[in-house]
């Protein structure tokens, strides 16, 4: 039996010389001009999948078993050079980062042409040109010669990515494989691409494949949702269903982990991480995390059906059906009184090139501003200025009624002491060569005279207070998981004892499981320890559970500053409403009833 | 995926993982064969003066006499002992390469890391300094102040340092520009480190590798300079037995007595290649070519 669009048939792939699976047991099906989007968090096989949908697997890793047919064709039985025509013809690939899958030297239209030329090589120069025409137009890129003429590098991301999704349709594939490509994307870019795509899809009957960790974005696009859980999937079904009656506990945490534009509510992280293929426990993996695992968890349960189309693969799925998640509500913080920070006309810039313009803004004691907007808009720029990292500025910043100095090395012991920053990219920001503990304790030795045994002692204290086991004193940053790090990060922080901490895009680089965990430690931090935060994030939605003011950036300019339900609920600058407008949000489909129906 | 595969793999003791670069590159054949023929020859060096038969500076034979049971490498062009000369002859040049590594070392990863850090007007002036100084050929640089100052071993120790001082500042500041743009120097900033500790705790170990390289490296070239600057006489001076003044003094009864330059030359030629092979390993553990698997098993 034939069916037409896309099949994967127990596809399964190892761990190269260990016989140990990355994932296994994948089954699914994708029809023409269908979109399937595939979830979860990182090292849950999500992308190992993608890619046995090419015929290809990492180094490392070797495909061992299963199908996939594409049209009825399989591709893991194609020979190499059949498997390299197939590539391009019949299936294509839109990576996560179109600024490094495009060739820096080479023009747009070249590398356009390239692909016609490989995969159509009946076509003329004049059908190419017409063809070409047609492709910029498909994702709606300015027609004409100009922008062929460009190099990459002269391309903004959201029409790089465009240019990768024009080359992937160039051929009308069968399938098109989407590895989170709108992941380094603005808001309002992401939802044009993502429409493109959803119309491409449709109109050439072209099956999607739609990779991603960002929930929303899933279940604003597919039709069909596959949630994958170390390795196996835990469950699969139409959208709706799925995110309104989420039936597998995972799928269930996932979502509540996820912040939602459109309700304040509080945000549920789930502790621990996935387990790589060597950690994998006895019975269902998730039991290890999952508060409703009992006995029968111990042996790995079968994808059950519970609805038309909707499997789940958990021993408590009918329980679940019936049972009510609790969540908590919004953290309510005390209301902020008088001035912490204040900023007065500040600009600044990079040389001749200014990109603030006359900031105004104040942070209180214990209060958190959110500062918004999309990349370019200033907003790193500005908050760098406030840590004293950016000293290329004019106007003026004052704490506590006394300015501070441009550069962080003219300031004051105590006003470096009493703002703290935390980095965006946990990876980068703990020195790969220095323990944990080094790494905590070094703000105390600058900002404290204690002796060692106090140090140790702070530091342990310091891990607890961030929910981190005082024994990883002793690892080393590359034995921690991402938002692992981010908690270390946070640590070293609060180990100066601040009165503010600013955090650049903190969670941007992490799972919205973590992320969520992140979000909740700092608003925990933030009530205990009365510390003023100003959070600088391009997420929207993050905020609204987490901020008391937003001051939304655009330009370089602050264009609207107001508390945080007032910019929800009415927004004045035109600037803000597109922004809401583009933040997609679960509860389009209902997920906010579903997940937080009081009890 | 990737994250996930490095916790899976147990936490090892602090005290080894200091070292991962270096235990990589012993699990390299090459690595352990250059190791070998290095430690092989400096044990030579430095032990040789203990168990050498006759002393280096009496006269035993009739000049370029055969190799027999009393010299057992036959007599130097004076009838000294070629074995006993060549067992004592190492130490110095042994102890001279390295002190001058160390310095060309020392003084290249101050301006290299300097420079990095400094950026600006600090930079172009360190760098452009180091261009100058890049422009003299190693062996003309370090004879122009030999023959200035005359031949004595600090000066050629420091001036054979300070040829090596503009490469390793190169490499240096190459491996330290992309460090310093990282954030966790960023944040070390941000607490108010000193610029010293930032260059030496945040910076400096991070680029460990590379400079790990560069000392087997310049190690080499050290014992081929300071050989050449000997055989040139600038070195030791007789009747002091050494490797290089070896060769200079019993070139010309080569076709004679051909032990007396072999021995020396053999062994110069044994360390640089060993040295070399140490090196290599190093490097291809650093670019992270292991020979390990690099998945848990």
């Amino acid at each position: 039996m034939t069916m037409p669009g896309v099949s994967v048939e127990g596809l399964r792939v190892d761990l190269a010389g260990t016989g140990r699976d990355i994932v296994a047991d994948v089954n699914f099906h994708i029809a023409p001009g269908e979109v399937l989007g595939l979830v979860g968090e990182s090292g849950s096989g999500k992308t190992t999948v993608a890619l046995a949908l090419l015929g290809h697997s990492r180094r490392g890793a070797q495909i061992a078993s299963g199908r996939v047919l594409i049209d009825g064709q399989d591709i893991l039985a194609a020979t190499p050079a059949a498997l390299r025509a197939a590539r391009g013809r019949l299936v294509a690939y839109i990576p996560q980062d179109p600024g490094t899958a495009l060739n820096p030297a080479l023009r747009i239209g070249v590398q356009l042409e390239e692909m016609l030329r490989a995969h159509l090589p009946m076509l003329d120069t004049t059908a190419r040109a017409v063809r070409l025409a047609e492709m910029l137009e498909e994702v709606k890129l300015p027609a004409g010669p100009a922008i062929l003429r460009r190099y990459p590098h002269q391309l903004s991301g959201g029409q790089q990515q465009r240019v990768a999704l024009a080359m992937a349709f160039a051929c009308r594939p069968r399938l098109i494989v989407l590895d989170e490509p709108t992941t380094g994307l603005d808001v309002t870019t992401q939802a044009h691409v993502l429409e493109t795509v959803r119309s491409l899809c449709a109109r050439h009957g072209v099956a999607a494949l739609y990779v991603s960790h960002d929930l929303a974005v899933v279940a604003a696009l597919a039709q069909r949702v596959v949630v994958m859980y170390a390795g196996r999937i835990v469950e699969s079904g139409p959208s709706a269903a799925v995110f309104r009656t989420p039936r597998h506990p995972y799928t269930r945490r996932l979502l509540q982990a996820v912040p939602d534009p459109a309700a304040r509510r509080g945000l549920v992280g789930i502790p621990g991480h996935a387990p790589a293929p060597a950690m994998r426990p006895a019975g269902c993996f998730f039991a290890p995390r999952c508060d409703l695992a009992t006995d029968i968890c111990t042996t790995m349960p079968d994808a059950t059906r519970v609805a038309p189309e909707h499997d789940v693969r958990c021993w408590h799925a009918a329980d679940l059906a019936a049972a009510t998640p609790a969540v908590p509500p919004p953290d309510d913080p005390p209301p902020p009184g008088g001035t912490l920070l204040a900023v007065r006309g500040l600009g600044a810039g990079y040389g001749s090139v200014r990109v603030l313009h006359g900031i105004d803004l104040a942070v209180g004691p214990g209060e958190c501003l959110a500062l918004v907007g999309e990349s370019g808009s200033g907003k790193t720029t500005l908050a760098r200025s406030i840590a004293g990292l950016h000293a290329d500025r004019t106007g003026t910043i004052h704490l506590h009624g006394a300015p501070l100095a441009e550069s962080v090395r003219t300031r004051a012991q105590d006003e470096r002491r009493s703002i703290q920053y935390i980095f965006q990219n946990p990876y980068a920001s703990l020195n790969p060569r220095r323990t944990i503990g080094d790494i905590i304790a070094r703000p105390l030795h600058i900002f404290f005279d204690l002796p060692q045994d106090d140090i140790h002692r702070r530091v342990a204290a310091q891990l607890e207070r961030v929910a981190l086991n005082a024994a990883m004193a002793d690892r080393y940053p590359d034995q921690l998981s991402g938002g692992e790090r981010q908690r270390v990060a946070v640590a070293r922080a609060l180990a100066a004892e601040p009165q503010m901490l600013v955090c650049d895009e903190i969670t941007s680089a992490l799972d919205v499981s973590v992320q969520a965990a992140i979000v909740t430690l700092l608003a925990d931090l933030r009530r205990t320890m009365g510390l003023s935060l100003l959070f600088v994030t391009h997420n929207l939605a993050l905020i609204r559970t987490l901020a008391d003011r937003i001051a939304v950036m655009s330009g370089g300019r602050i264009v609207e500053l107001g508390a945080t339900e007032d910019i929800f609920n009415a927004p004045r600058a035109p600037y803000t409403r597109d922004l809401l407008a583009n933040t997609p949000g679960t509860s389009a489909i209902g997920l906010t009833q579903a997940a937080q129906t009081p009890p | 995926m990737s994250a996930t595969v490095a916790m899976a793999q147990p936490a090892a003791p602090a005290r080894q993982r200091r070292f991962t670069v270096l235990r990589q590159a012993i699990a390299f054949g090459r690595t352990r064969i250059g190791l070998a023929i290095v430690v092989a020859v400096s044990l030579i060096a430095l032990a040789g003066p203990l168990v050498a038969p006759h002393s280096p500076t009496v006269f035993v034979a009739a000049p370029y006499a055969p190799p027999s049971a009393k010299v057992l490498f036959g007599a130097d062009y004076l009838g000294r002992d070629v074995l006993s000369r060549f067992l004592c002859g190492g130490r110095v040049i042994l102890g001279l390469s390295l002190a001058a590594t160390a310095i060309g070392l020392a003084g290249g990863i101050a301006v290299g890391l300097l420079a990095a850090y400094g950026r600006g007007w600090l930079d172009e002036l360190l760098m452009r300094l180091m261009d100058v100084l890049l422009a003299f050929p190693q062996i003309v640089f370090v004879l122009l102040l030999v023959s200035a100052f005359g031949p004595q071993l600090w000066l050629i120790v420091l001036t054979v340092g300070l040829s090596h001082l503009p490469r390793v500042a190169r490499v240096t500041r190459g491996a330290a520009l992309e460090v310093v743009e990282r954030d966790f120097v960023k944040s070390a900033e941000a607490l108010g480190e000193t610029r010293t500790r930032i260059l030496l705790a945040e910076v400096l170990p991070n680029i460990s590798s590379p400079l790990l390289v560069e000392f087997g490296l310049r190690l080499t070239y050290s014992i081929g300079l300071i050989a050449a600057v000997s055989f040139l006489g600038f070195g030791l001076q007789p009747p002091a037995a050494d490797w290089g003044l070896m060769i200079n003094e019993n070139r010309i009864g080569l076709t004679l007595q051909p032990w007396p330059v072999v021995l020396p030359v053999l062994a110069i030629g044994l360390l640089t290649v060993g040295m070399n092979l140490v090196t290599d390993g190093i490097a291809r553990a650093a670019i992270g070519l292991g020979a390990a698997p690099a998945m848990p098993r």
